[in-house]
């Protein structure tokens, strides 16, 4: 291969031409298959191993509730998990009483989705314009920090006021959560680009604009991408409680019923639908970050573990 | 020189503002030229002001005092027909070999496919046909300058400046990329200025080699390097007019160093 063409053609010159006796014989190198299926095989059991444990935590954990719950405690105010279960079915066989439980899911997830999206661009935009501007950050720096130290949730029952019961107040109460989470990332990740990187697009012949989309944008995709992870959480909270606060569906909603109705099978039931949509979030969020910062040394071929 | 240069620095001098408040002057009262096609060489103690100078030429920085002529226009921004090698790795990590060479023409408003085969062409010429595809941490360091080179050659650039752009390699490696700029420069008849701190390095590779003094830098000495092209570096440091010209340079040189040395007790190469 040319790859190791031009290791030699580099590696030529390591050798002294005056080294003419013969070197010492070394041992044979192990067959490397041999080696690569032992090491694979290990790192299976490895595996293995640790999802048995896993599954043990959680049975040890789910059981020991159950029973805490059957004989000692009260299931009223700390349920179980059958009864959660029982809840969990009884949504998704039935419905709920504000309608199918997925039509909540949705609701939540399109208010959730919609608010990260316009406040995820909003905080790219103004980050990276303040992060490569230092007058504009310095005369807006005071604003931001108080913007940022208001309580936001509280912010919720104000929304609520203003654009009414609908998806309107949970975006706004989403779009401002996540706003804040993802500006202050493009901001770092604006300001501390490679400066070696700017002065060599300037010499290149870049203009302004295309030192922006070239170098600074890509620069600070590794910040704003690992925003968006807690962005999204953000998101989903901002959801739930804009819904919390008033609303006529969703998964805020359920929640607060439960609550209102001293259902505490129906509260871990609604957390445990929010858990697994952001687990889902997340993992869809981790694939584009993958595609997305392609060119890293990915820490998976690096730390490739053969023995 | 009777023709115009191509660089010229008259009372050039740079002050920045330190980071405890005072002023700093880094390049003090500097006056050069560079003739077409020339390979000037400039060495000086680390710290006194040499990355600085080529900024002036360059235009990332203007001068605060004197000024920076560059192909007989004061330099205003960055002057037509400058390539600039920096001496940290400036190449894009999010790119691959070839659209990191192809960044320049790009840049410069040619199209995706024009883009791309010029910098195909120059991937090939600096040694790196078959790692087009491959992104800059999978290559080794000696690899990554070579795509410097391409990156900034591939502009087919008049001037080109060079901050000790093999520093950071090993002994062998740098020997061989000194040759292989020496064999990308010939015929292009662009004018090189070639910081270093390596005198050898200087020596090997160019017409002439200023002598910086210790911070602030103006220029000293100017020495022309006898020595007949084209030059193979591995041979050439072992002939006695090399060595020669070693030492009446190394004389001038050793005084700013030990300047330095004292005066901070600083790391000195
Ligand atoms: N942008 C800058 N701001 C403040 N000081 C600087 C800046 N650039 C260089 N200097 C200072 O100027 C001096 C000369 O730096 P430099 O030109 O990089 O030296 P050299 O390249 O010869 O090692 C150093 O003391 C450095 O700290
Ligand atoms: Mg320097």
């Amino acid at each position: 291969m040319s790859r190791e063409g031009l290791d030699v053609q580099e590696a030529v010159t390591d050798a002294p031409a005056a080294t003419t006796t013969a070197a010492p014989a070394r041992a044979p190198l192990p067959d490397t298959a041999a080696v690569q299926r032992q090491a694979s095989a290990a790192r299976r059991r490895r595996r293995a191993g640790m999802w048995a444990l896993r599954l043990l935590l959680v049975v040890v954990w789910l059981g020991s509730w159950e029973a805490a719950a059957t004989w000692w405690i009260d299931p009223f105010f700390y349920s179980k998990p059958s009864a959660i279960w029982h809840r969990l079915v009884e949504w998704f066989d039935i419905g709920t009483q504000f309608g199918s439980v997925w039509e909540q899911i949705l609701i939540t997830l399109e208010e959730a989705v919609l608010g990260f999206v316009i406040g995820a661009a909003a905080g790219v935009v103004l980050g990276v314009l303040l992060g490569r501007s230092r007058y504009l950050a310095d005369v807006l720096a005071p604003f931001i920090k108080a913007a940022n130290a208001v309580p936001r949730i509280v912010l919720a029952s104000l929304f609520i006021i203003w654009f009414g019961f609908g998806l309107a107040s949970k975006v706004a109460t989403v779009v401002v959560l996540v706003f804040f989470a993802v500006f202050f990332n493009a901001f770092t990740g604006a300001r501390e680009v490679d400066r070696n990187l700017l002065d060599n697009a300037r010499i290149l012949g870049a203009s302004r604009l295309q030192v922006l989309g070239t170098i600074v944008l890509p620069s600070a995709t590794s910040w704003i991408l690992s925003s968006l992870h807690t962005a999204f959480g953000f998101a989903l909270i901002g959801a739930v409680v804009g819904e919390y606060a008033g609303a006529s569906k969703g998964l805020g909603l359920l929640i607060s019923n439960a609550q209102g109705t001293f259902d505490s099978a129906g509260i871990y039931a609604g957390m445990i639908i929010i858990t697994v949509v952001a687990l889902v979030a997340e993992w869809l969020l981790t694939m584009l970050e993958n595609r997305l910062l392609r060119w890293r040394p990915s820490a998976s071929r690096s730390s490739a573990e053969v023995v | 020189m009777t023709e115009d240069p191509v660089i010229r620095l008259r009372g050039a001098t740079k002050r920045f503002r330190s980071s405890s408040g005072g002023v700093h002057t880094a390049v003090h009262d500097l006056t050069m030229t560079v003739g077409r096609g020339e390979f000037v060489a400039v060495v000086g103690p680390t710290g006194c002001g040499k990355s600085t100078t080529l900024s002036l030429v360059s235009g990332l920085e203007p001068p605060s005092e004197g000024e920076a002529v560059v192909n007989g226009r004061p330099v205003t921004g960055i002057p037509d027909g400058v390539g600039y090698m920096f001496q940290a790795d400036a190449i894009l990590p999010w790119r691959t070999v070839l659209d990191n060479v192809a960044t320049g023409p790009r840049y410069r408003g040619a199209s995706k496919r024009e883009a791309r085969e010029r910098a195909r062409d120059w991937v090939r010429r600096v040694g790196l046909a078959g790692f087009e595809d491959y992104y800059p941490h999978q290559l080794s360091g000696g690899m990554r300058k070579r795509v410097a080179m391409a990156q900034t050659l591939v502009n087919e650039p008049s001037i080109l400046l060079m901050d000790e752009p093999f520093s950071a390699l090993d002994v062998q490696t740098r020997a061989l990329m000194q040759d292989e700029l020496l064999r990308l420069w010939s015929g292009t008849g662009a004018a090189v200025v070639f910081v270093t701190h390596d005198l050898e390095e200087a020596i090997c590779l160019a017409d002439r080699v200023l002598v910086m003094t210790a911070s602030p830098a103006t220029v000293k000495a100017s020495f022309t390097v006898p020595l007949a092209r084209p030059r193979d570096v591995e041979r050439i440091r072992l002939s006695t007019e090399f060595l020669d010209v070693y030492r009446e340079i190394w004389e001038s040189l050793r005084e700013e160093v030990e300047k330095t040395r004292e005066r901070g007790g600083k790391r000195v190469a």
